[in-house]
């Protein structure tokens, strides 16, 4: 039918609902940004805390959730290809990614805290906590999400995840992966 | 009768308890459709409330039917209402009940996701009038919420931050609601029915679908951002401490302009309906009202900071705002143009929805002018924050929106109960309207070239005045007797109104081929689509649409 040529047949409707929300939360993402660069170009003064930031230390929790991109990826592929064992195996693994990198921030929250640096201190720290923190709370939907996935998995072959429930989760972990790339990018190198 | 053999299963309930289940837990999208518009009419009673309370403190100079600080309360109280409790939760209900009706679906694409869009949203609005309770009282800082007076050292009051985290939870629900409307344009559409041949309501809601996806993230945005500043002392809006208040304006724009456009288009869906069908022609060029909405659409994320040309952005921003405001005024025009067109050579009936629709079509315009002045930014240096501006806006949202709701209610009615609406009390309902809101609002452009504030609880006694505001108050009540009128006849025309037929209007569209109202999985059969209107094509086979479309017909 001519009509449906508009939505790709492999897109489930899960995935195209999905794929809108991200655009949604790209533009909310972008807004906050936004803010933060305008602040930092108007206020520079404000910027006071920005040095504490370890990039190195941030940079390696950075290639934890990278990686776990990766994971998720091999995942959908296992479950196209019906390997059962390869798909509980990587989804597995992206989860303990995803929970390394949550660790890493919690523990790089709690070191500026014990610093003195928090939400009021500055405008910088206003900025940082708000951006790294809605990202934060993004990535822990994201492990839920992807945990409820496994656990579906490893109970067994009548509760496996269809690929409606793969695909659009798969999706939105791309994107908040993207997402912390740009952060990582805009907050911990380019320095004023 | 035993609980066993029940007919609704073991629960053991009484009818009306299962009635009001039925209710509360349904995921189809005619009954969703329905709440969101009964409860979205409710707040629009009780916004129209408020705003009468602020007409008759506004009535005389120097009146004290209420206190500065109470009629801070009631004026943020009606803005918000009146936009994220009513205009909002009616249009989503509309959309929700005719899209899938008009597309041929069984429902929408994610029944789930639809009712907690409701819910959210009714949680929403109730959460925000709880404020009233909390200590402070209710928030005071405008619909607008304008930085730094929304802040801590401003606004100490809860109402604020009740006010930040309604909005919030609304929005989620609206994004929710959008996607929905999006993805079930897009992937259920009846076999026949392409994207060339939706109906023009369900294009505009395809169209306001977008623009609340891309909208309402700004909205969420800033309220996270104040929200930081109220409750974990940060400083994004407050320049004592580096935070910028102009940034504030920029993103609340950002979002509150197309907020406009999510209000107005589809009630261009509405008026495109009901004006090919009263003047029994097809529209006059489909595919310019389609386009033009979608070229507005865009561009109406492009036009915020008109809202902000006495901020001081310099000339070089100013006229760029001013350049675009100037262009969305274009395919807004061609539009006005279109409707035009279809009256011109029809076969007219005054019907009680077609005369709201002919309302509409002139005070539409007329606040659309009002509107282009304001483009010119020197003007509105002059006029910006006075009555004119009270005038124009609402020449947009109830001489526009508000009637084209009420066009579609009396058109779309029959459909949703199966009864028509009073043609007689219908038509005082229209003359009560039309009177009542040019009262209230025509004068107020002179108010404000006589340099009126808005936002202000009281006037001095200055020539004039008091009697273009006592006019205004009078067009107020006058409305508000209007209202009760229509909610009258919708409560006596649900019982004793007349019986409708499937297709009393004899319309185009699929959602007039079901039954009034419709079964649940609302067609037993869809008949085929081959042209925009099916069912001119079912009771013309000679003349059907799609034989002309063979010639090339259908490309206006």
């Amino acid at each position: 039918m001519a009509q449906r040529s508009l939505t790709p047949a492999t897109l489930r409707p899960t995935t195209i609902g999905m794929l809108l929300f991200l655009l949604s939360e790209a533009t909310f993402f972008l807004v906050l940004i936004l803010m933060f660069i305008s602040a930092r170009a108007e206020a520079p003064a404000g910027m006071t805390g920005v040095e504490r930031l370890d990039p190195w230390r941030a940079g390696m929790f950075t290639l934890a959730l990278l990686a776990s991109s990766g994971t998720i990826w091999l995942a959908e592929r296992n479950q196209h290809m019906n390997r059962r064992g390869a798909l509980r195996l990587w989804l597995v693994a992206t989860l303990t990614l995803g929970a390394i990198f949550l660790a890493g921030q919690a523990t790089e929250y709690a070191g500026l805290i014990r610093e003195g640096m928090t939400v009021a201190t500055s405008l910088f720290g206003t900025h940082f906590y708000t951006l790294t923190g809605l990202h934060f709370l993004h990535v822990t939907a994201g492990v839920v999400l992807i945990a409820v996935l496994a656990l579906l998995a490893l109970r067994g072959k009548r509760s496996e995840p269809g690929i409606g429930a793969l695909q659009p989760i798969s999706a939105y972990w791309h994107f908040v992966d993207g997402v912390w790339i740009v952060l990582y990018v805009v907050i911990y190198l380019v320095r004023p | 009768m035993t609980t066993a053999l029940a007919p609704h299963g073991d629960l053991a309930l009484t009818d009306r308890e299962h009635r009001l289940l039925a209710w509360i837990a349904t995921v189809d999208h005619k009954r969703i459709g329905l709440m969101y518009i009964g409860a979205g009419l409710l707040f629009f009673v009780v916004g129209g409330i408020e705003a009468l309370l602020l007409r008759l403190q506004l009535a005389q100079p120097q009146a004290n039917v209420l206190d500065p600080q109470s009629y801070n309360q009631l004026f943020t109280m009606h803005g918000t209402t009146m936009v994220f409790f009513f205009g909002m939760p009616v249009l989503f209900g509309m959309m929700n009940y005719l899209v899938p009706l008009q597309i041929g679906a069984r429902d929408m694409a994610f029944p789930r996701a639809n009712a907690f869009s409701f819910w959210i949203f009714l949680f929403s609005g109730i959460f925000l009038y709880a404020s009233f309770l909390a200590a402070g009282g209710a928030p005071a800082a405008g619909w607008f919420s304008y930085a730094p007076l929304s802040e801590k050292p401003f606004s100490l009051n809860a109402g604020q931050d009740f006010w930040t985290l309604s909005l919030l939870t609304a929005g989620i629900g609206s994004v929710a609601g959008a996607i929905n409307l999006i993805v079930t344009i897009l992937t259920l559409r009846a076999p026949g029915m392409t994207i060339g041949r939706l109906p023009l309501f369900s294009w505009m809601a395809l169209i306001t679908s977008f623009i609340v996806v891309f909208a309402l993230p700004p909205l969420n945005a800033a309220l996270i951002a104040l929200a930081v500043d109220r409750l974990y002392g940060g400083n994004f809006f407050t320049p004592a401490t580096g935070g910028s208040a102009v940034l504030w304006q920029h993103v609340f724009w950002a979002f509150g302009h197309p907020e406009v456009y999510i209000l107005v288009i589809p009630a261009f869906g509405f008026i495109s309906e009901v004006i090919q069908v009263f003047s029994r022609k097809p529209i006059f060029g489909y595919s310019f009202v389609a386009g033009a909405t979608v070229l507005v659409g865009f561009l109406s994320m492009s036009v915020w900071a008109h809202h902000m040309f006495a901020v001081g952005l310099g000339a070089p921003l100013d006229t760029v705002f001013a350049l675009t405001t100037m262009l969305i005024a274009i395919p807004t025009g061609v539009k006005v143009l279109n409707w035009t067109a279809t009256l011109a050579r029809g076969s007219i009936r005054f019907t009680v929805a077609m005369c709201f629709v002919l309302a509409f079509l002139a005070q539409f315009t007329f606040g659309g002018i009002t509107g282009i002045m304001f483009a010119t930014y020197p003007l509105d240096w002059q006029l910006t924050d006075s009555y004119f501006v009270v005038a124009h806006f609402h020449y947009v949202l109830i001489g526009g929106t508000v009637f084209a709701f009420f066009a579609a209610a009396y058109y779309w009615f029959p459909k949703m109960t199966g009864r028509l609406l009073s043609e007689r009390l219908g038509y005082l309902h229209f003359w009560l309207a039309v009177a009542g809101f040019n009262l209230t609002f025509f004068v107020q452009h002179f108010l404000g070239f006589m340099g009126m504030p808005r936002r202000v609880y009281t006037y001095p006694d200055l020539p004039g005045w008091g009697a273009l505001n006592s006019i205004s108050t009078l067009g107020g009540f006058l409305f508000g007797v209007a209202v009760l009128v229509f909610l009258w006849n919708v409560l006596y025309s649900l019982r004793r109104g007349a019986i409708a037929s499937d297709n009393p209007w004899n319309a185009w569209t699929l959602e007039w081929a079901t039954s009034s109202p419709p079964p649940e999985h609302n067609f037993d059969l869809v008949p085929p689509v081959r042209s925009r209107r099916p069912l001119w094509d079912l009771a013309h086979p000679e003349e059907a649409d799609y034989r002309s479309a063979e010639a090339g017909g259908e490309r206006g």
